[in-house]
């Protein structure tokens, strides 16, 4: 029992709901939001070496002790993604007080973000599969007013397809879990993981993980990504940053927590179908990054790239393929940020996001230019920098297994993925200066600090990736042994 | 039971499938109706009295599947609520309800 355990969820929550109430002052809600941010982030890291040296925390909430009661568990896997997610948010936010605009401040634009916030690191924490469903609903309708929060046109017209598609995978969710209640008789993740072992993954059981899976895919984009580059190209830049880093990123969480802890009985089934899918996601993402000359179009089909990637790991079910998995997961959040920023302020700076109106621009932002270049090969894999580590380790696990197909695949997309970020690269900041200083429609003036931090950190993650390497290693241990999680939640010896 | 919930899901999935917003709404609550049954059926309708301290000697129905149930509802209620309002102001700022104009133009 540990009272901690349940602060990332609170303190968003209760400082959203006091911003509610004075939506004019926007200054004190700038300082309340990035005060939150640090809290939680402050927390997590008291969590993160509290788990290192006592093992899972854990929270029976009300004292109803598991089974029985709602569980909140958070270990090292957990732990270091809410951490990395209050560090994204912590410099989106930064972006949003100089581009977001009055109007979205005055109508709730922070309290929602924390929401947000509090329905991801819900998603995280969360031991119980149908509170798995409630977080997710928490972010998912924060996410609704965020996308559509000033209602020009586009975010209308998109907002419309992504609540529908949302709407209907929460059903398919809710289908999902009355059917695996109705066949385990429980809830929580340890107790399902402990039943699913001794009645056996049986016929019935792999289609309801298959439905899971389906649920997870249409939350993650993978495969099932249709809605993904209008509805993250729609919304202003610092929420396309934030949809992106963590969106998606929880859907991959429930999928990696689901199919190691409940449904890791048949892998040549489910497993083998998450790689088909991943590989079949990698390379629709990657032509659509390379076909489109629209920086938004480019950067969210870089998106679904890295959703692919990382569950080809997770799919090679090894203790490599599932380090590279945490790893590029982690990288993958820090740096879809920061290239989503950065393409933002492209954006914000030339009014155009179309890359043939582009050119020279590293002339009037040398900053800017050097820093989309390190973006860009960090995002591609590029030794040193924070993608490279995670990319190795996924080849390795995919050809561990025997999923070759998987493992070329994924380095022919990053090939891919270097070539399309390349050439935003190239044609935005090489080449003649075609637009003046004073034609442009903004300043860099305070952007580039939140860019500065998160390409510190990518650079700094590649560099200094041994000090991360034992939480990793300890993270992925209990990913790849259920019973360790089990035994935090349930005691020792639970009866099934 | 399970017939009912099949044509919750059918009518709801014809609904989805037609161009005009407020019917593709009025789908998406209809198909929430017949998850909420699901759940309820899944819980087991036919097992015996309301689970109450103080009652003997009878079984009890599992109230779980209820509590998920009243959770599930509520958010789709909300979720509902916030569709049909971001449809109407879609609505008024697009002038038009029809999702086949709703796709857009590439170079807006």
């Amino acid at each position: 029992m540990n009272n901690l355990v349940i602060l990332p969820i609170i303190i968003p929550v209760v400082i959203g709901m006091i911003m509610v109430i004075m939506r004019k002052q926007i200054k004190i809600q700038r300082f309340l939001s990035l005060f939150s941010m640090l809290a939680v982030g402050s927390v997590t890291l008291y969590l993160i070496f509290q788990i290192k040296s006592e093992g899972i925390q854990t929270l029976q909430l009300g004292g109803w002790e598991a089974p029985y009661g709602v569980s909140m568990v958070i270990d090292l896997f957990a732990a270091l993604l809410i951490m990395v997610t209050s560090i994204v948010a912590f410099c989106c936010l930064l972006y949003a007080f100089h581009t977001i605009g009055e109007e979205r401040e005055k109508f709730y634009f922070y309290p929602l973000f924390l929401f947000l916030i509090a329905g991801v690191n819900g998603s995280f924490i969360t031991g119980d599969i149908f509170n798995l469903f409630v977080c997710f609903e928490v972010m998912l309708v924060a996410s609704y007013v965020l996308i559509s929060l000033g209602g020009t046109k586009i975010q209308l017209r998109e907002s419309i397809k992504y609540i529908l598609i949302n709407i209907l995978s929460s059903f398919l969710f809710l289908v999902a879990i009355a059917f695996l209640y109705a066949m385990t008789g429980t809830l929580n993740f340890a107790h399902l993981s402990l039943r699913v072992a001794e009645v056996g993954q049986g016929g019935l059981m792999t289609t309801v993980a298959i439905l899971f899976l389906i649920v997870f895919s249409l939350k993650a984009g993978l495969f099932l990504f249709f809605w993904l580059p209008g509805a993250y190209s729609a919304p202003p830049t610092a929420i396309s940053a934030i949809f992106a880093a963590l969106l998606t990123k929880v859907g991959i969480y429930a999928i990696i927590r689901v199919f190691t802890l409940v449904f890791y009985h048949e892998p040549e089934v489910t497993h083998w179908f998450i790689g088909l899918l991943a590989a079949i996601t990698m390379g629709l993402g990657a032509i659509g990054a390379v076909a489109y000359w629209d920086i938004k179009r480019i950067l969210t089909y870089n998106v679904i790239v890295g959703v692919g990637f990382i569950l080809a790991g997770v799919a090679s079910f090894t203790t490599v393929g599932m380090t590279g998995a945490l790893y590029y997961l982690i990288h993958d959040m820090i740096v879809k940020a920061l290239i989503f920023l950065l393409g933002g302020t492209i954006i914000y700076l030339t009014g155009t996001s179309n890359l043939k109106d582009l050119s020279g621009l590293i002339r009037l932002h040398p900053q800017l230019g050097w820093m989309f270049f390190v973006a860009a090969l960090s995002l591609s894999g590029i030794p040193p920098l924070s993608g490279f580590l995670g990319k190795i380790f996924i080849t390795e696990g995919t050809f561990e297994s025997g999923y070759f197909w998987l493992g070329a695949i994924g380095l022919i997309t990053s090939l891919l993925v270097l070539y399309s970020i390349m050439k935003v690269f190239m044609n935005a900041f090489w080449g003649y200066t075609v637009i003046r200083e004073e034609d442009e429609y903004g300043t860099t003036k305070g952007l580039l600090l939140p860019i500065g931090l998160l390409t510190t950190l990518t650079i700094a993650l590649g560099l200094g990736a041994e000090a991360i390497h034992d939480y990793v290693d300890l993270a992925v241990e209990v990913l790849m042994n259920p019973n360790l999680y089990i035994e935090a939640v349930l005691g020792v010896n639970p009866k099934p | 039971m399970c017939i009912v919930v099949g044509l919750l899901f059918m009518i709801g999935t014809y609904l989805i499938l037609t161009k005009t917003l407020l019917r593709i709404i009025l789908g998406t609550s209809i198909i929430g109706h017949g998850v909420n049954l699901l759940i309820i059926t899944m819980g087991g309708l036919k097992k015996g009295g309301p689970p109450l301290l103080g009652i003997e000697n009878v079984t009890y129905a599992d109230s779980l599947p209820q509590a998920l149930l009243l959770t599930a509802i509520v958010i789709n209620f909300a979720t509902t609520a916030l569709f049909l309002v971001l449809s109407y102001r879609a609505y008024t700022v697009l002038g038009t309800d029809d999702t086949e104009q709703l796709r857009g133009k590439e170079d807006e």
